[in-house]
């Protein structure tokens, strides 16, 4: 049989969970009404490193409302990383024996390394500032929060290592990073590459501690039931939740239920368990009463992961007419003392432009910090801030228009892998994006454009991510009404993971949208990999669409067999369904409905589960999306503030199930770039290792008064190679790039290159 | 007050003792948690907990709540409208916004028992049944949020700044919009969704 007609997918579909989450009703992790609920409030390390010599309790004990006071006095031995659930090949011995004592988890290498045990209070080791070192579980919040205050504890500090920069003597580098990239990535002769060239340019650049901070705090609302433990959890993957938790417990993973119907972003700080989650099993356990445990805004800047500070020097030579003729870029971030996180920086740099002479290296530099973790576009983020700067600055020193520079290295396929493209829409994104944002009307002279007393300035940039897709499964249920409901154990973290797997099954079973009825965010329904790395839209709709070609199926094969069907004889091709009725292609009038086999056949409901895999001829193509960041900047000469006045972004990204969220999506993404590019930074006082702004009053992310009107579009893009349903996924590509865009337009409006993030008014004047 | 007076000798003490053993790079330290940034409530107060009347929505809650309860609080934890969200307890955020009298405020910034008798809505009490109001069918149709952990105060908020009268340009708005933060990044969408239920007023 032909492909149902596509009437739902390409839709701009009002989100399904709209009415849910503009009344109130939508629940997050801690907002599910339980009997006798207790509350739980996180006690943290007030040093960044040492030991806690004592702790004394006794006054929070005897508080009002007090029911348990958990420290790594009287915590349950968990696993660690290396007991159980993880491999322990990873890492040296000294990595070894902090991680066991860190109460935090491990990912040096191996097996997956979100699930593996997260041991927390297992030791008086202290590693940062802000270290969970207990947990006071009380009547009301009112009560646990006060309590928390009375434990006094006594350590015995040592002196930290907090700043990169300072620290940089002891750089090493990794075994592995969180992708299948080398640390070092070599090719061609990066020396002969620079001699030959008739231009080079050379520069560091640097990123600085960026915190994700989703609006609804990380919470746990733990329950047992006898040996049966339900989490919900405000989580970007429930079944790793489930994995790793038992993992850490040592219960088996069916022991485990977690819910995330609705999570309240997440930005990958929410991919990974953290110990809070781990804290609220257990305080559950101890008080024998559900525990709601919520991170405060404070402690999400120690408690859930960051992105690392890196500094980053890039080499270019190019030849007269702008032809690469090297491309080196060396990286630094950091990492914590027990355990490894090396963001994978230069992960694009191999494969987005034409050279033979490349290199690439990442080195990593352990701190008294938390361990850094991936937030939106891990990698891509930080690395295309400074590689495309460099682009610029050597369009510059070329005097060639950026665009131009760009098209003229342009690859045919993907010189890393040696692989063709699925498809690359970066040359249109750039010409369609020039065009829409009126690029020819730039006089390329820096300072030459004003509005008033105010500069002017614009800039662009490359964007890129992978598409990726992983392993999913799906169930779905045709009801005797004729509708339908969709199972699996997906989140839905803002991106429209709702709405657009109601479309694919819409279209998939041909029916309208209004008669599916997805549910996610539970482990109790079919596995899913985590809402991350942009796969949501590929994994998820790829099973969906799988499972509802199976119902189908199913439905078609009793009708076709069936003497008293008007179907009966009819092959696969020469049916079509419209509306939940199905009919001859020949003869329309020939046919009937869902509703109608079902009931003739006494089934109430017919159902199927599928896995579905990533094709293997998927491996044979280099996937990516691409697309152009466009920003214009006004510039305050006498004080140095910068405003983002417009913004288009253009993006070929396969294609878009609804471009309505889509859009959101890649709005969303450029705003988070713009913070990157002027607001964002966490100050560390190297004094105490304490995160200094630790608060949304200091941690400056975009507010409404920050953000111009953006646009944002995609350019028809049609890719047959990288799963049947040709999506590349959105979710993340719209910050690459940003940040470069808002530099060069800097650069462009004032002259002066800032290549130190964000840009503050201080690095103008 | 006795506990308060000890606090405070022994953070002093402390502050002596770190100076003299200075030298001793990083001495042993000892600590309170958290300083408190208002005193210990005595005791026999901590327990205790008051009466207070609250009208949410037009529905009058009898609660016995301890004082420091919150607005915020008091309707997630105590009368179950978890449609007001914490993002960060601080008023830094807006996620908490809820109306008081027909103006916005932080529920966190302000206790429950300070808004005895004040006319409470949340965004459980914007819609007239299955009605939306008209600032939340903007929001859907201009998909003026993503994950909706922001968007109840936005709503309120938004509710509150056309009750205010005084936003009329789309800078306005974004500028008297600038206490509520989505990191979704849905701000365009919002002005959209805003500007639209604005005209509808009129």
């Amino acid at each position: 049989m032909n492909d149902p007609t596509n009437k739902a997918i390409g839709k701009p579909l009002d989100r399904v969970d709209g009415r849910l989450k503009v009344t109130g009703a939508a629940r997050y992790a801690a907002e599910f009404p339980l009997k006798n609920m207790a509350h739980a409030v996180l006690v943290q390390s007030a040093i960044a490193k040492g030991r806690i010599t004592n702790i004394d309790t006794s006054a929070a004990q005897k508080s009002p409302g007090v029911l348990a006071v958990i420290t790594h006095l009287n915590a349950p031995k968990l696993a660690s990383p290396q007991s159980g659930g993880g491999d322990s090949s990873g890492g040296d011995a000294q990595v070894t024996a902090a991680n066991a004592q860190s109460g935090e988890s491990g990912s040096a290498g191996g097996e997956n390394p979100f699930e593996k045990p997260v041991p927390v209070l297992q030791s008086d080791q202290i590693n940062f500032y802000g270290q969970h070192i207990g947990v006071v579980v009380a009547e009301t919040l009112e009560q646990a929060r006060h309590a928390a205050t009375l434990l006094r504890v006594t350590y015995r500090e040592e002196r930290p290592a907090t700043v990169m920069a300072a620290n940089l003597a002891n750089a090493y580098k990794p075994q592995s990073l969180l992708i299948p990239l080398k640390p070092d990535t070599q090719r061609g002769d990066i020396q002969g590459g620079l001699k030959a060239a008739d231009v080079q340019v050379d520069h560091t650049y640097t990123t600085p501690n960026e915190h994700h901070q989703p609006m609804e705090a990380h919470a746990t609302t733990a329950v047992w039931d006898g040996g049966q433990l339900t989490l919900y959890d405000s989580s970007q993957n429930v079944n790793g939740v489930q994995k790793t938790v038992a993992n850490t417990l040592r219960i088996p993973p069916e022991n485990i239920r977690v819910i995330a119907s609705f999570v309240g972003g997440g930005f990958g700080s929410k991919y990974p368990v953290r110990g809070h989650t781990i804290l609220a099993a257990i305080a559950a356990q101890q008080v024998k009463r559900p525990v709601k445990l919520v991170v405060t805004r404070e402690q999400m800047f120690t408690s859930v992961g960051f992105r690392s500070h890196s500094s980053q020097r890039i080499r270019l030579g190019a030849k007269k007419d702008g032809k690469l003729t090297a491309i080196s870029h060396e990286i630094h971030t950091q990492t914590s003392v027990f355990e490894e996180f090396i963001e994978h920086v230069g992960v694009a740099t191999p494969m987005l432009y034409d050279t033979q002479n490349l290199l690439v290296t990442h080195r990593g530099v352990r701190l008294n910090l938390p361990t850094p973790t991936i937030m939106r576009a891990p990698g891509e983020s930080p690395g295309m801030f400074a590689f495309e700067s460099a682009m610029d600055e050597l369009a510059y020193a070329l005097k060639l228009d950026p665009i131009e520079l760009r098209l003229r290295n342009e690859p045919e396929r993907d010189l890393e892998k040696g692989l063709p493209w699925s498809s690359r829409s970066l040359v249109e994104s750039f010409r369609q994006g020039a065009k829409s944002f009126g690029w020819e009307r730039r006089n390329p002279e820096p300072r030459s454009m004003r509005d008033g007393r105010y500069l002017i300035g614009m800039g662009t940039a490359t964007a890129t991510y992978p598409t990726n897709r992983m392993p999913s499964s799906a169930k779905v249920r045709l009801l005797a009404d004729g509708s339908a409901q969709v199972y699996l154990a997906a989140t839905d973290i803002g991106t429209g993971t709702y709405t657009m797997l109601t479309q694919i099954a819409a279209d998939a079973l041909g029916i309208p949208t209004e008669r599916v009825r997805v549910e996610i965010g539970d482990t109790k329904m079919p596995r899913t990999p985590g809402s991350g790395g942009s796969w949501g839209a590929a994994s998820y709709g790829s099973a969906v669409q799988s499972a509802c070609v199976a119902v189908r199926a199913k439905i078609l094969g009793m009708a076709r067999l069936d003497p008293r069907s008007p179907l009966k004889g009819l092959s696969n091709v020469g049916m079509d369904i419209r509306e939940g009725r199905i009919f001859s292609k020949r003869d329309s009038s020939r046919g009937e409905t869902y509703q109608e086999i079902l009931a003739r056949n006494n089934l109430k409901v017919t159902e199927a589960e599928v896995e579905s895999t990533p094709d293997e001829a998927a491996k044979k193509y280099s996937m990516h999306a691409f697309g152009a960041q466009f920003a214009q900047v006004r510039v305050d000469p006498d004080l140095g503030m910068v405003r983002v006045t417009r913004f288009l972004g253009t993006y070929g990204a396969g294609r878009i199930l609804n471009p309505k969220t889509a859009r959101s999506q890649m709005i969303g993404g450029i705003i988070m770039g713009i913070g990157m590019a002027l607001h964002e930074e966490t100050v560390v006082d190297d004094r105490y290792g304490h995160f200094v702004n630790h608060n949304l009053g200091e941690y400056h992310v975009p507010v409404h008064a920050d953000i111009p009107a953006i646009e944002a579009f995609f350019v028809k893009e049609n890719d047959p190679h990288v799963n049947p349903l040709g999506i590349k996924g959105v979710g993340e590509i719209g910050i690459v790039g940003v940040a470069a865009a808002v530099a060069n337009a800097v650069y462009h409006a004032t002259g002066k290159r800032i290549r130190d993030l964000p840009i503050t008014p201080d690095k103008l004047l | 007050m006795k506990l308060r007076i000890k606090r405070r000798r022994f953070g002093q003490l402390m502050i002596a003792s770190t100076l003299v053993t200075a030298i001793a790079n990083f001495p042993q330290r000892t600590f309170a948690q958290k300083k408190l940034l208002s005193p210990t409530p005595p005791s026999s107060m901590e327990a205790s907990s008051v009466p207070v009347k609250l009208r949410v929505n037009g529905a009058e809650h009898a609660l016995e709540i301890d004082p420091r309860v919150t607005l915020l609080d008091a309707l997630r934890e105590r009368i179950g409208l978890t449609g007001t969200k914490k993002g960060c307890d601080h008023g830094q955020c807006g996620a908490c916004t809820v109306l008081v009298d027909g103006r916005r405020i932080n529920s966190c910034l302000t206790l429950a028992v300070m808004q005895e008798g004040a006319a409470i809505t949340t965004i459980e009490g914007l819609a007239q049944g299955d009605k939306l109001h008209p600032m939340q069918a903007a929001f859907i149709k201009h998909d003026g949020f993503q994950c909706g952990y922001c968007t109840p105060g936005q709503i309120c908020s938004a509710v509150g700044l056309l009750n205010e009268g005084h936003a009329k340009t789309d800078d306005e708005v974004r500028e008297l919009m600038s206490g509520n933060i989505c990191r979704c990044g849905a701000y365009p969408n919002i002005v959209n969704a805003i500007q639209e239920a604005r005209s509808q007023q009129t």
